[in-house]
């Protein structure tokens, strides 16, 4: 369902809230002491426009299959999909304070088990093949509503993606929008040097996807692209987000050791210290004098 | 010696079936892996082009797709060769399927040694192991048309996901229409309190016939056609261990982590001791031929059974 500009969030109180996100991600993860840190800074732009601005799924409409429906394919990174859940009211932020604790259903990776997910995904490739199933159902409905799932560039080695994005140009499904976290890190180094990915926007076109690259960290870019959803009628939309990994937190961007790795107490520090200089930068660029 | 009237290849009965509900709900589709022929779906294809969706070879996507037609709230059958979908595909079945309890149907064809000569990398002698071990689906192995027709038919609205697994050789009928079936509850075919063979998928067959060889004689042997292993129907096993001196289980699988492994666990922790055989196919690189020489060669056959139920009594003795 296409975004709707009356409710459209201004720009600003998105980027306000990516900075509060980031914050809640390293908040839990530092609970929890365990999550995978680089990967959820990484996606959350993403997320936070995607349930903001662009997807119809609400606690409300939740229940219904005649809706848009979001898989969250780099499960991975499920400290951002909890943290953006919670703030849409799918759960109190509270219960993220169980996060992979003995017996809560907040486990490492997403389950059907927490309000708002549709899917268990964790294992790599999977996320692909979900969405285009409802997609291809949605599309034998007649329903106009829209799939999006989001993938780590690492997991596009796994031949699942490759088999389900055959399908997904085969049945033109151009209400299934497929977003890459291309942030170039996975957990052992760079892509290119663990299993060379590029020319990335190529092999996707190749594929029968209408592609788009964008600046996958930036609100207004990431509005803006989801806005022209579908970018070309029948054919399968892919967002080619370039992100950078641990994007927020000056030590943790761009470095695969913090893959899924938790900060120490004066790291910690840090970071609460640079999100609170992120505020600040925020009220300045909008000339608001008023904390919030 | 007793002979069965010959009926159709039980992927052939659940194909039929299948269209007929088909027809009925424009919401029940089958997904096939370039596996409509074998699947013999190519005439549900013709009919209901629109609730046939294929996929390709890609058993992986099969599944995945399935699931996530399942959870926009299709009816989905996904119809694949059992030895790719339950092993190239596992880790969709457990994730996709099982773990996030999306309602697939999942159908096994040609399963067992159905593919004979073909050679072990076209059999599934694992896929009822790995299932058992994997929570949230549910195991059914029809051996007759008539189990097909109503399994298929109880498939329909089961409320978890489930594995049907089917061969692709006629079978001989063995139960009459009126017959109940339910999943999960066993048919007991005969009973007897010499030896009861339990047995699942189209090794009831050669059971049932074995049965008739020993009692002409003067063996009384039971059968149980256990078309289901999960969930299994214990009280039908517990019943038969008391009923008889001994039990044999057959099946068309692995004896590790099969229906006899299954079984055997089971009284070994309830304390109901029997002599027991379980037969099966051993744990070597399976000999080649057709399945019914694989089954010679095995002894998966009235006499190869009865031998093994006339051993196993003499040993126990009277």
């Amino acid at each position: 369902m296409a975004l709707q500009v009356g409710l459209a969030m201004e720009i600003a109180e998105l980027e306000f809230k990516s900075i509060q996100y980031r914050r809640t991600i390293l908040s839990i993860i530092k609970h929890a002491n365990a999550g995978h840190t680089g990967g959820s800074l990484s996606c959350v732009d993403i997320l936070n426009v995607l349930y903001n601005q662009v997807m119809d799924i609400t606690p409300q409409n939740f229940a219904s299959t005649n809706r848009d429906h979001y898989v969250h394919s780099k499960g991975h990174s499920v400290e951002a999909l909890y943290t953006v859940l919670a703030d849409k009211g799918f759960f109190p932020v509270s219960v993220l304070d169980t996060l992979c604790q003995a017996g809560s259903h907040f486990v490492g990776h997403p389950t059907r088990k927490v309000s708002g997910i549709e899917q268990n995904t964790g294992a790599l490739g999977h996320g692909l093949p979900v969405a285009t199933g409802m997609a291809l159902a949605g599309k034998q409905d007649g329903r106009d509503y829209r799939v999006y799932t989001t993938m780590g560039d690492g997991e596009l080695t796994e031949g699942s993606v490759w088999e389900a994005s055959m399908s997904a140009a085969h049945y033109a499904l151009d209400n299934l929008v497929v977003i890459v976290d291309r942030n170039t890190l996975q957990i052992s180094g760079r892509t290119e040097q663990v299993m060379r990915l590029e020319p990335l926007a190529e092999r996707f076109a190749a594929f029968g996807y209408a592609v788009r690259s964008v600046d996958g960290n930036d609100i207004t870019a990431l509005t803006d692209v989801f806005g022209h959803v579908p970018f070309e009628p029948g054919k399968p939309n892919l967002v080619l987000a370039r992100t950078t990994k641990g994007k927020g937190v000056s030590y943790i961007e761009d470095a695969a050791d913090w893959h899924h790795h938790v900060p120490s107490d004066a790291e910690f520090a840090v970071a609460i210290q640079e999100f609170q200089e992120a505020e600040k930068y925020w009220r300045e660029k909008y000339g608001l004098l008023e904390s919030r | 010696m007793v002979s069965l009237s010959l009926g159709k290849p039980n992927q052939q009965v659940f194909a039929d079936t299948l269209l007929a509900f088909a027809q009925r709900d424009r919401d029940l589709l089958v997904l096939t892996s370039d596996s409509r022929g074998s699947g013999r779906l190519v005439h549900f294809g013709e009919q209901l082009p629109g609730q046939l969706v294929e996929v390709g070879i890609a058993e992986q996507n099969l599944v995945g797709m399935a699931a996530g037609m399942a959870a926009a709230g299709k009816r989905v059958f996904a119809v694949s060769p059992a030895c790719f979908l339950t092993a190239r595909a596992l880790e969709q079945v457990k994730n996709d399927v099982a773990y996030s309890d999306q309602r697939v149907k999942l159908i096994g064809i040609s399963a067992g040694v159905s593919y004979g000569a073909l050679g072990t990398t076209h059999h599934s002698l694992h896929d009822l192991a790995v299932l058992q071990a994997i929570h949230n689906i549910d195991i059914v192995v029809p051996a007759d048309n008539f189990e097909t027709r109503a399994a298929t038919a109880a498939a329909l609205d089961h409320p978890r996901p489930l594995y049907l697994r089917l061969g692709k050789r006629a079978m001989g009928d063995l139960h009459g229409a009126g017959t109940p079936f339910a999943i999960g509850k066993a048919i007991t075919l005969r009973m007897g309190s010499d030896v009861t063979f339990v047995a699942t998928g189209e090794t009831v067959q050669p059971a049932f016939l074995a049965a008739n060889l020993l009692a002409a004689q003067g063996i009384e042997a039971g059968v149980i056609s256990m078309h289901t292993l999960r969930p299994l129907d214990e009280a039908a096993i517990f019943e038969a261990a008391q009923r008889s001196r001994a039990l044999i289980t057959v099946e068309e699988h692995s004896v590790n982590g099969g229906l006899g492994a299954r079984i055997a666990s089971l009284l070994v922790q309830s304390a109901c001791m029997r002599p027991m055989r379980i037969v099966g196919i051993p744990d070597e690189y399976t000999w080649s031929g057709s399945q019914q020489e694989i089954f010679d060669y095995y002894g998966i056959t009235p006499g190869g059974l009865a031998q093994t139920a006339l051993a196993l009594l003499n040993g126990i003795g009277s």
